[in-house]
């Protein structure tokens, strides 16, 4: 569990980029902080791991502040993924994974056995251990940084925009894998983003943040469609613009969900097929087969 | 020619004598280099102080340099080690703002996620930013190798022996093949000196000799996706 309590960032320039910020973040669970650009996002995820220091008020992991952990030690323990993966250009795909435990001081045997079982955890073929970086495709240099992340089973992971470098075939391929993934290691994660569907898509719970890290909406993603706090939540759910008010339409039989512009969004095939993967919120949410829709 | 055939163990011995000079000052420049080019980068405010400092080394003139190096570090005029100093000296001003440069050219967005992930400072600058720096660096060494080589032979003026002693043996003998010889010799010497210097650099830097595969194009760019993908 990971506790913001009151934080507050202010940068030597006068920028408030967090101001007042208490957030309590679940283990085992994603939990995603969304916003646009200078809402803090990013700000915030460095603090868990000291990338950045808050100028006042605490964060907890496991009721331990972190301000009395030393940074590289603690860094080693968090995993941490990045936009534009953050590969080092100059170290092997599997040396890249291996990387953190090296630091740590696993011999270089052991870590490099690691780092192929890792490839495969998150579905890379073990044939390209031995390419640098810049010889693999945008997709798969984030999969090795999603592996790197994994190298020393932190119990945390941070993801800071992960996805937003590749194209958007690739990136439903990611999301899908770190559906799967985490569904099979139940990491705790923290996961920046600006894009509302994947925060819904990805998230258990998400914070919607407005300018300075303060919490428009906090819930998870049925509870905040279903009821927007405010004008701002319901402007960056797209509730507004009837992107997401489906209505059924009936059609040779079955029941089709279409939104507001008449598109074909997916087909109603029950109030309650069953419990998804967490239980509780998601389960009572219509079960919703999407439909191929016209490319957009 | 003939004094050329009968002097080739003359020839071979300068040679020799040049590599001695030339090598300690290459490696010293690079060493004493590294410290001031990260304080150069680390800190805006010294950046300027230091590189124009170590810039001005340059334009010192070398004679002048040679005899009063003496009375600074205390070395003998005519010993190799007054010599070698003084190359080192011009070595460093070159290297200083290429290992500045070349530590500036590390992308910010890896430096930080080698933070990120739990590199010290330390471990950080040898592990990553020292290596990435790399082709700066290199094509920097190939200039102060070649630049030193050449400088070497003045100090066969002072009586340090090397490839410049031809020179100024075959000026008062009067041998012009002596001359011809010493500089040729000069010339060959860099360039065997810059060819091991790029071989170096391919055996330590591996991957910036591959090149990007060609990726195969994506099946279906503009194929049918879902509307929704999902709404919770």
């Amino acid at each position: 569990m990971i506790e913001f309590r009151s934080v507050t960032k202010e940068f030597p320039d006068g920028t408030l980029a967090v101001d007042d910020f208490s957030l309590t973040v679940p283990s085992h669970r994603t939990t995603v902080l969304v916003g646009s650009s200078g809402s803090g996002k990013t700000t915030l995820l460095r603090m868990i791991n000291r990338m950045v220091d808050p100028t006042s008020g605490t964060i907890e992991i496991d009721g331990v502040s972190v301000a009395s952990l030393e940074p590289v030690k603690l860094r080693r323990s968090i995993g941490y993924v990045m936009q534009n993966s953050g590969l080092l250009p100059h170290r092997t795909v599997v040396d890249n994974v291996a990387t953190v435990p090296l630091l740590r001081g696993v011999p270089r045997r052991t870590a490099r056995a690691d780092a192929l079982r890792l490839l495969d955890t998150v579905g890379l073929d073990r044939a390209i251990a031995d390419r640098y970086p810049s010889q693999l495709s945008g997709g798969q240099q984030q999969r090795v940084g999603v592996a790197r992340g994994l190298a020393v089973d932190p119990n945390i992971l941070l993801m800071d925009e992960p996805f937003g470098a590749v194209d958007p075939i690739v990136r439903a391929e990611l999301q899908q894998e770190l559906i799967r993934l985490q569904h099979e290691l139940g990491k705790t994660v923290v996961f920046v983003t600006h894009d509302i569907d994947e925060a819904f898509l990805l998230g258990d719970q998400i914070a919607i943040l407005r300018e300075g890290g303060r919490i428009a909406q906090l819930g998870t993603p049925a509870e905040i469609l279903a009821n927007p706090a405010d004008d701002f939540v319901a402007s960056f759910v797209g509730a507004d613009r009837g992107k997401r008010a489906l209505h059924v339409e009936s059609q040779d039989g079955s029941d089709v969900l279409v939104d507001s512009d008449g598109r074909p969004a997916g087909v109603l095939v029950g109030q309650r097929s069953g419990a998804g993967p967490s239980g509780g919120a998601r389960s009572d949410v219509p079960h919703i087969v999407p439909t191929e829709g016209p490319p957009r | 020619m003939t004094w050329l055939w009968s002097n080739l163990d003359l020839v071979w011995l300068r040679t020799l004598d040049h590599i001695v000079l030339s090598l300690p000052p290459i490696l010293l420049s690079f060493v004493f280099a590294l410290p001031l080019g990260w304080l150069a980068n680390r800190y805006r405010p010294t950046r300027g102080a230091i590189l124009s400092i170590a810039g001005l080394f340059y334009a010192i003139p070398s004679l002048p340099l040679l005899f009063i190096l003496p009375v600074i570090i205390g070395t003998s005029l005519r010993s190799p080690a007054n010599l070698i100093a003084a190359l080192t000296l011009y070595g460093l001003a070159l290297m200083v703002r290429v290992v500045a440069d070349g530590l500036a050219s590390v992308d910010p967005d890896v430096r930080q996620s080698a933070t990120a992930v739990g590199f010290s400072a330390w471990s950080r600058f040898w592990l990553v930013e020292l290596p990435l720096a790399g082709p700066v660096l290199l094509a920097g060494v190939r200039v102060v190798a070649v630049s030193t080589v050449s400088l070497a032979t003045v100090g066969a003026v002072i009586g340090a022996k090397s490839l410049g002693s031809l020179f100024t043996d075959g000026f008062q003998r009067g041998i012009q093949v002596e001359i011809i010889t010493g500089i040729v010799a000069t010339v060959l010497l860099a360039l065997v000196l810059d060819g091991a210097v790029v071989l170096l650099g391919r055996v330590l830097m591996p991957w910036t000799r591959r090149t990007r595969r060609i990726r195969p194009a994506p099946a279906a760019v503009l194929g049918p996706m879902p509307v929704v993908r999902s709404v919770a």
